[in-house]
């Protein structure tokens, strides 16, 4: 099964579970849940089922692509069911089954984890899901966001596409992965997609973002986005948010950052997340 | 297969998504506590209970649960015979009587009053049980618990399901969205259906042809013994890690033991780096050769039984280990890269503790601390130790120990040899936070015990200047395991070292100065010697007696516990004896005129005043045993101390069978008093009779 028709079959899985299916959001985000349709949407007390790819940045995570395992960019396959369905755990072994994984072959184990994101001001009980030993997929019931009460609770399942497609494919080095399926020369490789951006942005990631630009523009985006809560305006405001959350993890990959100043700037971004969900909650029914 | 069937059975599952392996022990334990301590309340206690617990389901099993509870016979006092209609009609509304002549008139001593006797039948225990399973799982409190849709209550995962019969007939628990009733599931790959269940016996075999080993204790024998065998079968020894034999346990309902190999590419990384990946990332067991060398293989537990044998899982967790591995070796050759040397100013950016600077700072105080220990640790080369310390804490910065933090230490010491450093240098790095409990080896090297001493020392006087004190449970800083650290040190080493003032020496080094904290870090070190040496039999009153004086010396712990003993020898001798007796009689008169006459008695004896001949005796006695006692303490001989203590005892009984303390002149009475305080503090002097049990 290729890259690609690995996110085709969980997307048409997904839709079939009532899910609507979306595109990835338009800015740099550390993970899928960053996005609005799961950071926002999982508050307030309206049904909601989404699933969409989420491209990851993570800028420390980068190896100049030298690494078969790690990727400052990557894919994420993200769900959120709301309220969190009682077979959430059926249906996401149902997910597997989907793209080819047969249960009854292999050892799959929910592993406690319990999901905390300290700049979004998020927690939720869950595992890691673990198939013959690798970590694929993260399941999470969310218990907090912006640091409000999730009521009801929301499903997360958020699928490593990359750690996925090497385990179906059977392959040690990410690069190796088949993207598109296609028989003999017309076979494009992710490495072949890829591989030049991993070495480009490690680069520009530990040796050549400006720091005081960073520093400059993540000052830029908080001050944007108390403007814009101030207006009642949620989504734009959210947007800044998430700009100052990629700047402050473009500063970390960097070293500009020590471990004082590290906490001061979590508080900052966890902030705007905060005032941006209250901003959002006030205005549902609004709309 | 006969069934006797015993009446009052009670069987309860509570089937839930995956509960996190280490809460599993503590929270059946708590249920199944619970559970028996309502069942008594309610008084229909179980003749046996027992609980098991599997990564998704809690069960108890209760036997011999009274099918109702004890009729009882209630009695309520009412009003007082002659009170008001109205009262009187209160009570039998309140009791259900038609009559006030239903009940018994009583004098109570205060008057006589109307008695209601009332028969209350017991209640069915099938009705009892909703309410108080209910509350049971109500009350268990999880460390972590989360809401989910179907229920208005916590628990740690989503519930899914409820089994709960009480002899047959479902007890429907009211758990709002979560189904009760008389079904469960068996293992999540393995088996399919419902099982419908119809007692205890019948779960316990269904459970079992559905896969699932509910014993925990069971889950893990069969999992160790797999574990052995399996390692046999290859000519290997298993090492056995118990914290991960406890944690698979708890991972699996249906255990079944496999192992994979380990590319011959990784056997050159340190073994430690193999195990703590395995054991860490993988929950993978370790094995090694029978000559004791690392073997190429690792044994794991997984949950499912595959058509295949299992080969797919096996080359997936080989391949996941690879990848780890991989991880791992590019942090083995980035991190000797760099010298360990040049990692040392690295250590400003990573903060101690806020009020206390960077590690970078720790390690300088360290360092002075070092080249102050040397002169007390025979045969430490004082260039070795300052290296040992400047270095220890290096390995913080490197790929490796962000990566492990268990390996601090360990990879310190590999970078070191690498680096070409003295291997006293690498083992001291590697050693330097031994002895991490009562139970670690205690470092015995000379560089070592400098490298470890300074570290611990410096962690204690720098949190003590800040008033961060261990109090009750709460001992963030662990450093009652860091004064533990450096008693050990000190005694399996036989050190003569002045705590206070290496404790001085370190807080004169910390920088601008909190309050100084000798004092009351050698209280500190007083009580954990007393804690410490409890677990050798020596008598803890013994070592308080002695230890109340270590802020009056310079903190060597040898002459205090030469004290200890020589003490505990005078005890056992008949003068030592009498003489603990005469020093309660005299310190109980003393305290009690004291009370009497709110004032104390000290100070010194005017001999004129005295006119006895015993109690003239007793103070020129006393003067001089104090002074020659206090002489040979000095020269810390403390046999000789406690033979000078004894020729008190003759005098001391001659004066308590002559001379009367309280008599009417005053003068004299309150000498007598003074010449008895005096008497405990000579005593005193040498050790707190006080505090002598026995």
């Amino acid at each position: 099964m290729s890259f690609q028709s690995l996110i085709l079959d969980l997307q048409n899985f997904w839709a079939r579970q009532g899910c609507v299916i979306l595109q990835p959001y338009d800015l740099e985000v550390g993970a899928g849940t960053f996005h609005p349709a799961t950071a926002l949407r999982a508050l307030g007390p309206q049904p909601w089922r989404a699933a969409y790819v989420q491209p990851s940045r993570r800028p420390t995570d980068g190896r100049y692509g030298e690494n078969p395992n790690r990727l400052q960019h990557f894919y994420q396959f993200q769900v959120i069911l709301k309220p969190a369905p009682a077979d959430s755990q059926a249906l996401y072994l149902a997910s597997l089954n989907a793209i080819g994984i047969n249960a009854a072959l292999h050892d799959i184990r929910f592993v406690e984890d319990d999901w905390e994101s300290p700049t979004l001001g998020a927690w939720g009980l869950g595992w890691e899901v673990w198939l013959d030993g690798m970590e694929i997929s993260q399941f999470t019931y969310f218990q907090q966001v912006g640091g409000i009460d999730c009521d009801p609770v929301s499903t997360e399942l958020t699928y490593g596409l990359e750690r996925l497609a090497m385990l179906i494919q059977r392959l040690e080095s990410v690069f190796d992965l088949d993207y598109n399926g296609a028989p003999g020369a017309a076979l494009i490789t992710y490495g072949q997609v890829f591989k030049r951006a991993e070495v480009e942005f490690s680069a520009y990631n530990f040796e050549l973002a400006d720091t005081e630009l960073l520093a400059a523009h993540f000052t830029d985006a908080e001050k944007e986005c108390r403007r814009l809560i101030g207006r009642s305006l949620a989504l734009p405001a959210y947007d800044q948010c998430l700009k100052a959350s990629h700047l402050f993890n473009l500063l970390d990959a960097r070293g500009a950052i020590s471990v004082t100043e590290r906490a001061a700037y979590i508080l900052r971004v966890r902030a705007l997340a905060k005032a941006c969900c209250e901003t959002w909650l006030a205005g549902i029914g609004r709309d | 297969m006969t069934k006797q069937h015993i009446h009052g059975e009670l069987l309860l599952e509570l089937l839930s998504e995956e509960i996190p392996a280490g809460v599993q022990t503590h929270a059946i334990a708590a249920l199944t506590r619970l559970l028996r301590d309502k069942l008594i309340a309610a008084e229909i206690p179980a003749a046996s209970i027992r609980g098991y617990v599997t990564p998704r389901r809690l069960a108890i099993i209760a036997e011999g649960i009274p099918l109702t509870q004890p009729h009882r016979t209630e009695e309520r006092r009412g009003p007082r015979v002659g009170a008001p209609a109205s009262a009187i009609e209160g009570f039998l509304r309140a009791t259900g009587l038609v009559s006030i002549d239903e009940c018994e008139v009583r004098d109570t001593g205060r008057g006589e009053f109307y008695f209601a006797l009332l028969e209350r039948p017991g209640a069915p225990t099938g009705g009892l049980l909703l309410t108080l399973i209910r509350e049971a799982i109500a009350e268990l409190s999880w460390p972590k618990s989360m809401r989910f849709p179907t229920a208005t209550f916590r628990w740690v995962r989503p519930l899914n399901s409820v089994l709960c019969l009480f002899d047959d007939a479902i007890v429907k628990v009211p758990l709002g969205g979560v189904p009760v009733a008389d079904r469960t599931r068996g293992h999540r790959f393995l088996s399919s259906s419902e099982l419908r269940v119809a007692d205890a016996v019948d779960y316990l075999e269904k459970l079992e042809a559905a896969y699932v080993v509910l014993d925990q204790h069971r889950r893990r024998e069969i999992i160790r013994e797999g574990l052995e065998r399996t390692a046999a079968a290859a000519g290997l020894i298993v090492k056995l890690d118990a914290g991960l034999l406890d944690e698979v346990t708890g991972l699996v309902e249906y255990p079944v033991v496999l192992s994979g190999a380990i590319a011959a590419e990784f056997t050159a990384l340190p073994p430690e780096v193999l195990a703590t990946v395995m054991r860490t990332q993988q929950r993978y067991f370790s094995c090694s050769q029978p000559d004791g060398t690392p073997a190429p293989r690792f044994l794991f537990v997984a949950d499912n039984l595959a058509a295949d044998g299992g080969k797919l899982i096996i080359a997936g967790n080989e391949r996941v280990l690879r990848a780890r591995l991989n991880d791992a070796r590019f942090f083995w050759d980035e991190d000797r890269r760099m010298s360990l040397a040049s990692r040392v100013e690295a250590l400003s950016q990573r903060v101690f503790h806020a009020r206390l600077g960077s590690l970078r700072d720790k390690v300088g105080r360290m360092e002075r601390m070092a080249e102050f220990l040397v002169q007390f640790v025979p045969g430490a080369d004082t260039a070795l130790s300052r290296r040992a310390v400047r270095l220890a804490k290096a390995d913080l910065s490197t790929g490796m120990v962000s990566e492990f933090a268990e390996l601090q230490g360990v990879m310190g010491r590999y970078y070191a040899l690498h680096d070409g450093e003295d291997p006293a240098v690498a083992d001291a790095i590697a050693d330097h936070y031994r002895p991490l409990g009562p139970n670690d080896a205690v470092p015995v090297a000379p560089v070592t015990v400098i490298a470890a001493l300074a570290d611990k020392i410096d962690t204690l006087v720098a949190f003590f200047a800040i008033g961060e004190k261990p109090t009750g449970s709460r001992d963030p800083f662990a450093l009652r395991r860091a004064a533990l650290g450096v008693i050990r040190l000190i005694l399996d080493n036989r050190l003569r070292l002045p705590l206070r003032v290496a404790f001085e020496y370190g807080y004169w080094r910390l920088g601008p100065p909190d309050a100084n904290p000798a004092n009351e870090l050698l209280d500190f070190i007083a009580e954990r010697v007393r804690v410490h040496l409890r677990d050798a039999f020596v008598r803890h009153d013994l070592i308080a007696a002695v230890f109340t004086h270590i802020r009056k010396t310079e903190g060597d712990l040898f002459p205090l516990l030469a004290r200890v003993d020589a003490l505990r020898r005078f005890l056992e001798l008949e003068d030592g004896g009498n003489l603990l007796i005469a020093y309660r009689r005299a310190s109980n008169i003393v305290a009690i005129e004291e009370r009497k006459d709110n004032r104390r008695y000290g100070g010194d004896v005017d001999r004129g005043v005295l006119h006895e001949p015993e109690e003239r005796t007793l103070a020129a006695m006393l003067s001089k045993v104090g002074e020659r006692a206090g002489t040979f303490l000095a020269r810390e001989q403390f046999e000789t101390a406690m033979s000078e203590l004894a020729r008190l005892r003759r005098p001391v009984d001659d004066f308590f069978d002559k001379v009367t303390v309280n008599c009417d002149d005053a003068p004299l009475r309150e000498n007598r008093l003074r010449l008895l305080s005096h008497i405990r503090e000579t005593l005193n002097r040498v050790a707190d009779f006080s505090q002598i049990e026995g």
